[in-house]
């Protein structure tokens, strides 16, 4: 097949296959009897037009960059890890462990302490399928599914027989203690400029942020990097050069659940401020959809966190306002999957066939 | 545990085993031709709410599963068009159509009937009612036996006895006829297929649409007889159960079905922490019955139960070679 | 116009993907119940041309002639009932089915299984009577040697009444005698009024089992002639276009001090089978040992155990310190940290990362070699380009763009920059396979000159090829090897390809006495 330009394939291929996927939203927007256009305009009214909106906006994108990145480093590894849900549940985990029980005396040490109880309980959710690749050769695909069930029902027991506060009948933790709660963006200087009234995102974005360029600088600039890469393109090439697969795999592993786990400390600790059942809500699943969009850079991977930390709270709105079901979002995001991550080969060839006709024409009128 | 308490767990394990053994087949068709398929969870959801909703609509369980069907095979064309014309990723591709169904089904059913995602509850002729067999109330004399027909063997709905007949056809249809003997060509080398003047794309349609019929019939099964209606995110992993099955019995029909009955079995287990403890005599938390099906499945994948291999090609875009 | 005497006619068939013109204006006419041959270098276009007769590729423009009449070929289904079989290089069998499952596989006589096979098996057995085509029928083709395999295929061609028998490259997998064989068994076909296609780069082949040959270059026909008034060096000038030195010039070898030993070198694949049965030899200093012997015999194996890319069990000694064959210390990267570099014989494979820029091909296998780190934590990008760079202008890579995609490359420019990387780093031991495989001429003799060049450095170098010419011409000793053994050791200048072919059969000296 004749290639693209290199513009085309970075931007225009996940742009057309985004609007198709947006297309298709609206056909099922029109087919349950609803406006699309009135649909977007209250998801963008809601989301981007006050700083409320914002704030729950750059809440969710928080969350996604994380899971994002984490599914980044893995594919990069050729390792689909469809097991970002079980992590960040797990990292919400360790969030609570660390808030709970270490008496901290200040936010910023305990956001330190609370980063690493995160990631490394989801580092340690993501290391027993990771061994099971690396050494027996199980589906790493089948094994992280098995585990989202296995930590939801962990969680379950955990949250009801074990850590509920006597007295309490909600299976959730006890309150986290305040010496451990993270400024929001309203209490940040120059973000209170912008943010007025108290909002959920908080100073984790920040840390998203810097981990989005911590990964960027690990994949393409150190020899870890250098080989994760090696291995996920030819595992085969990788045993010439002497790439040991299984330290690969382990670590490509590892860092991904510790990535997916660290969104706790957005939800968990920066948000909830307790731990509860499905605390991660699905955004363990919308790290798939973020990676393919934004093609498996750390950059692609922070826009399109954006963008579905927008759907995700447009999405919200369109189920309190409208009688769109906030499952919408479920909707978007499956195509979005679809259509960027199994099916940019027919974008591409749509792509291909309309550059060789501006050709054919530009010849012509030559 | 006396006698009377195995039969219910008995009972109650084919009940559960049936769409587990139903989807299990319909995804041996999908993966032995050569396309993964870790959607058969969304196709079965997509059929369960339609079937729930036809069935509510024209009060016929039948109708319903023909709507079933026809929901399950418009994903599955999806998944053919994805993975087979266009060649995409099929992990990525089933991920998708897992999510869509999802949304999907709460979206329409919320239209149709405005119930919260629900489809209304069914009765009568709208539900597949149980079969009772020949002679099942005068086996009940006959020791042993005679209640382990009444009560086990007999009083289920057609999916039940449906689901055993699949897979005796699919040993049948796999071994000794010419499209299996393609079937099984095509996910171990396709190219041989190829250059023997067989379509590749063809015979893998073929296999991704009956995986299709199978998990419509499946997922029928779960709104309109295991349960009387369709309810949000209604079969709670059991495509996944069902794919950890075909892995587990290494891609072949007959031992898909005793995986599946083993994993229906855990699934009644969990349904009764009291029989459990009974036997066991500690309390075990209901968190540890449901997770177990998953926990057992891992050590399957870990090769701790026999080596699985599967089919060649499996995953693979076939693409012609230059 | 009718040639009611041709089987095949092809007339103008074009054929370009994307900027290649892989076949240009081909014309050629094959009379029936003769042995065509079909000769050209690698790349020439015949692998191509082929496939459009056998309906994987439509023809851009132009026409084919079946016994006379115009006929399409959309795809493969149309070619079986044009009467034209194909036998691929690579075989087109599911491994694990039977021979008759194999057979009847596209060509089943109802839905049901019983009567397909059953008339198989009859079918089968006068074919094989017939045509010295004996085969197990309900053998697993997982279990059958490579000739048998082949077999199998030519078979399935017979069983589908196939009148054109076309080979590509029947004859690469083979030992001298299964070749041979072949050649009984493609005349035999021919006496009985099939017509065959060969499709080959090997001269000797034409020369031996062609009645008229037809030669390729660059994707245009150069010539048809009849096999008994033409030469081997009439025919490789046609195909190269030029007069080729297949002489390899180099002074005699001055053999230092010994650099590798070998004892009883032994490696188990994954289903536990034995592919190298204690091997052992040694390299000294100066000295290119050369490793003949048919594909699928231990060689691989012998490379990848050496190269640290499988497990081993027996003794390695670098330059007097033993090295370990298995555990912590048998890997790639140890291997290269003492001395060992490794043109491996699947540059797609193993060699690069197709999908990686040049520069980054170039750290593959060294990305922790110190001149290409910036500190502690990261690596000197630039200074990796600089020296990309300098070994793309050393080596005369074309084009010398260090950030193209290793997958942009041709076949011969992707190899020169794997031998740049390996050569470069000035290796104690280097260890060689096919390294002009896919490789066009001019890249041949350019590789074989550093080859020959790093030798005459006092390095070893341990070759492996399935080509017996370039074993001869570039090997100071030669091994062959058969069946995971090393049959024996011969000088170059006191052996020829007779007794080597022999050796790779199996045969030594004593049992051909016996």
């Amino acid at each position: 097949m004749e290639r693209l330009p290199r513009w085309a394939d970075v931007v225009l291929v996940p742009l057309v296959s985004l609007i198709l996927a947006f297309a298709i939203a609206a056909v099922v927007i029109l087919a349950i009897g609803q406006n699309p256009w009135e649909a977007l305009k209250v998801m963008v009214e809601g989301s981007l037009m006050s700083p409320y909106g914002w704030g729950y906006t750059l809440y969710y994108t928080t969350s996604f960059i994380f899971t994002g990145l984490a599914v980044t480093v893995a594919f990069h590894a050729s390792m689909f890890n469809i097991g970002g849900e079980g992590q960040a549940q797990l990292g919400g985990l360790g969030v609570a462990l660390v808030c709970l029980y270490i008496p901290w005396p200040h936010w910023s040490l305990a956001l330190l302490g609370a980063a690493c109880g995160a990631a490394l309980f989801g580092a340690a959710w993501a290391a027993i399928p990771a061994w099971l690749q690396a050494k027996r050769g199980s589906h790493i695909v089948i094994t992280t599914i098995m585990f989202n069930y296995i930590a939801a029902s962990l969680l379950v027991f955990l949250l009801v027989d074990v850590l509920r506060p006597p007295g309490k009948m909600d299976p959730t933790t006890a309150n986290f203690p305040p010496a451990t709660h993270l400024p929001s963006l309203d209490q940040l200087p120059l973000f209170n400029l912008v943010f007025t009234k108290a909002v959920p995102a908080n100073v984790t974005l920040l840390i998203a942020l810097a981990m989005a360029l911590v990964v960027w600088a690990m994949l393409w600039r150190t020899r870890l990097g250098y080989q994760i890469r090696a291995f996920g393109k030819s595992e085969s090439a990788a045993r010439y050069a002497g790439i040991n697969p299984v330290r690969i795999i382990m670590i490509s592993m590892l860092i991904s659940g510790g990535l997916a786990g660290m969104m706790s400390i957005n939800n968990v600790m920066g948000e909830a401020e307790r731990l509860l059942a499905n605390s991660a809500s699905g955004a363990g699943f919308i790290g798939i959809a973020v990676a393919l969009m934004g093609r498996n850079h750390p950059l692609g991977v922070v826009l399109a966190a954006f963008l579905f930390g927008f759907l995700f709270q447009g999405g919200a709105e369109l189920g309190l306002w409208t009688k769109i079901p906030i499952e919408m979002r479920t909707v978007v995001q499956g195509l979005v999957i679809l259509f960027t991550g199994a099916l940019d080969m027919m974008v591409r060839m749509i792509l291909v066939r309309i550059f060789a006709l501006g050709r054919a024409q530009r010849m012509e009128a030559a | 545990m006396d006698y009377a308490t195995l039969l219910q767990m008995l009972d109650s394990t084919l009940r559960l085993a049936t769409p587990l053994m139903l989807a299990c087949i319909a995804g041996l068709y999908s993966e032995r031709s050569g396309i993964f398929d870790i959607g058969l969870e969304g196709k079965m959801l997509a059929a369960a709410m339609c079937a729930g909703a036809v069935a509510a609509l024209t009060g016929s369980a039948w109708i319903g599963l023909l709507a079933g069907i026809c929901g399950s095979l418009l994903f599955a064309a999806v998944h053919g068009i994805t993975a087979i014309t266009f060649r995409g990723n099929q992990l990525i591709s089933g991920v998708a159509l897992n999510f869509l169904a999802q949304g999907l089904t709460v979206l329409v059913a919320q239209r149709l009937f405005g119930q919260g995602s629900r489809t209304p509850p069914l009765s009568g002729a709208a539900r597949f009612e149980p079969i009772i067999l020949p002679f099942a109330d005068a086996a009940q004399s006959v020791p042993v036996i005679g209640p382990f027909y009444a009560e086990v063997i007999s009083g289920h709905s057609m999916p039940v006895y449906a689901a055993f007949g699949v897979v005796a056809l699919t040993w049948w249809v796999l071994y000794r006829t010419r499209f299996g003997l393609r079937l099984r060509a095509v996910g171990e080398n396709p190219a041989a297929v190829d250059t023997a003047g067989v379509s590749v794309a063809g015979l893998r349609f073929a296999a991704v649409a009956i995986t299709g019929v199978l998990c419509g019939i499946a997922g029928a099964y779960m709104s309109t007889a295991l349960q009387a209606g369709f309810g949000k995110d209604m079969t709670a992993g059991r495509g996944y159960i069902a794919l950890a099955a075909l892995i587990f019995a290494k891609w072949r029909p007959i031992q898909a079905m005793w995986a599946c009955l083993l994993f229906g079995f855990f699934q009644a287990l969990a349904n009764r922490p009291d029989v459990v403890e009974a036997v066991v005599r500690v309390k075990v938390p209901v968190p540890f019955l449901t997770a177990l099906p998953y926990v057992l499945t891992v050590f399957v994948l870990a090769g701790f139960v026999g080596k699985a291999i599967p089919p060649r090609a499996g995953g693979e875009p076939y693409v012609k070679e230059r | 116009m009718a040639a009611a005497g041709y089987a095949i006619e092809l007339k103008g068939i074009s054929k370009a993907f994307g900027p290649v013109q892989a076949n240009k204006d081909i014309n050629i006419a094959v009379p029936k119940g003769t042995i065509h041959g079909i000769i050209g270098e690698n790349g020439a276009g015949k692998s191509t041309l082929m496939s459009i007769l056998y309906g994987f590729y439509k023809a851009d423009s132009g026409q084919i002639l079946i016994n006379g009449q115009p006929t399409a070929i959309p795809d493969s289904q149309a070619a079986i009932r044009a009467g034209i079989g194909m036998v691929f290089q690579h075989f087109k069998l599911v491994q694990n089915f039977t021979v008759l499952e194999n057979v009847i596989l596209g060509a089943e006589e109802g839905a049901m299984l019983n009567r397909s096979l059953a008339k198989a098996r009859r079918v089968l057995a006068d074919l094989s009577r017939e045509y010295e085509l004996d085969v197990d029928p309900d053998a697993l083709i997982e279990d059958l040697s490579v000739g048998h395999q082949q077999r199998v295929e030519i078979l399935k061609a017979l069983y589908r009444q196939a009148d054109i028998l076309i080979l590509d490259e029947p004859t690469g997998v083979l030992t001298p005698d299964e070749a041979d064989h072949l050649f009984r068994i493609l005349r035999g076909l021919r006496d009985q009024g099939k017509t065959v296609i060969l499709i080959t780069h090997k001269l000797r082949e034409i020369m031996e089992a062609t009645d008229n040959v037809s030669v390729m270059r660059r994707g245009t026909m150069v010539a048809t002639v009849r096999t008994d008034e033409t030469s081997p060096e009439a025919l490789a000038e046609l195909m190269v276009g030029r007069k080729v030195l297949l002489e390899v010039e180099k002074a005699p070898a001055v053999p230092g001090a010994v650099v590798l030993q070998v004892e009883d070198l032994r490696v188990r694949d994954e289903h536990g089978v034995e592919r190298l049965k204690g091997v052992g030899f040694e390299i000294r200093g100066g000295e290119i040992l050369g490793i003949a012997g048919v594909a699928g015999n231990g060689q691989s194996e012998l490379l990848a155990a050496l190269g640290g890319m499988i497990k081993a069990s027996g003794r390695l000694v670098l330059n007097g310190q033993p090295l370990p064959l298995s555990g912590k210390g048998a890997d790639g990267q140890s291997r290269r940290a003492a001395g060992i570099a490794h043109v491996p014989e699947d540059r797609h494979h193993h060699g690069l990362i197709l999908d990686f820029t040049a520069w980054e091909n170039v750290a593959f296998g060294y990305f922790n070699d110190p001149k290409y780190q910036h500190d502690a934590v990261f690596m000197d990008n630039d200074a990796l380009r600089d020296d990309t760079r300098r070994k793309m202008e050393k080596y005369d890579v074309r084009p010398p763009d260090c950030w193209l995609p290793a997958k942009s490359f041709s076949g011969g420019n992707q190899q020169k920059i794997v031998v740049a990387r390996e050569l470069e780093q000035n290796p104690d031991l280097l260890l060689v396979g096919q390294p002009t495989r896919g490789v066009d001429i001019g890249a041949i003799e350019f590789i074989h000159k550093q080859l020959v060049a790093l030798r005459d450095q006092g390095k070893a170098i341990l070759l492996v090829s399935v080509e017996l010419d370039e074993i001869m011409s570039l090997s100071d000793r030669i091994a062959v090897m058969f069946d995971g053994r090393i049959m024996g050791f011969r000088d170059p200048d006191r052996t020829d390809e007779r007794e080597l072919g022999l050796m790779m059969a199996g045969m030594t000296g004593k049992e051909e006495a016996a």
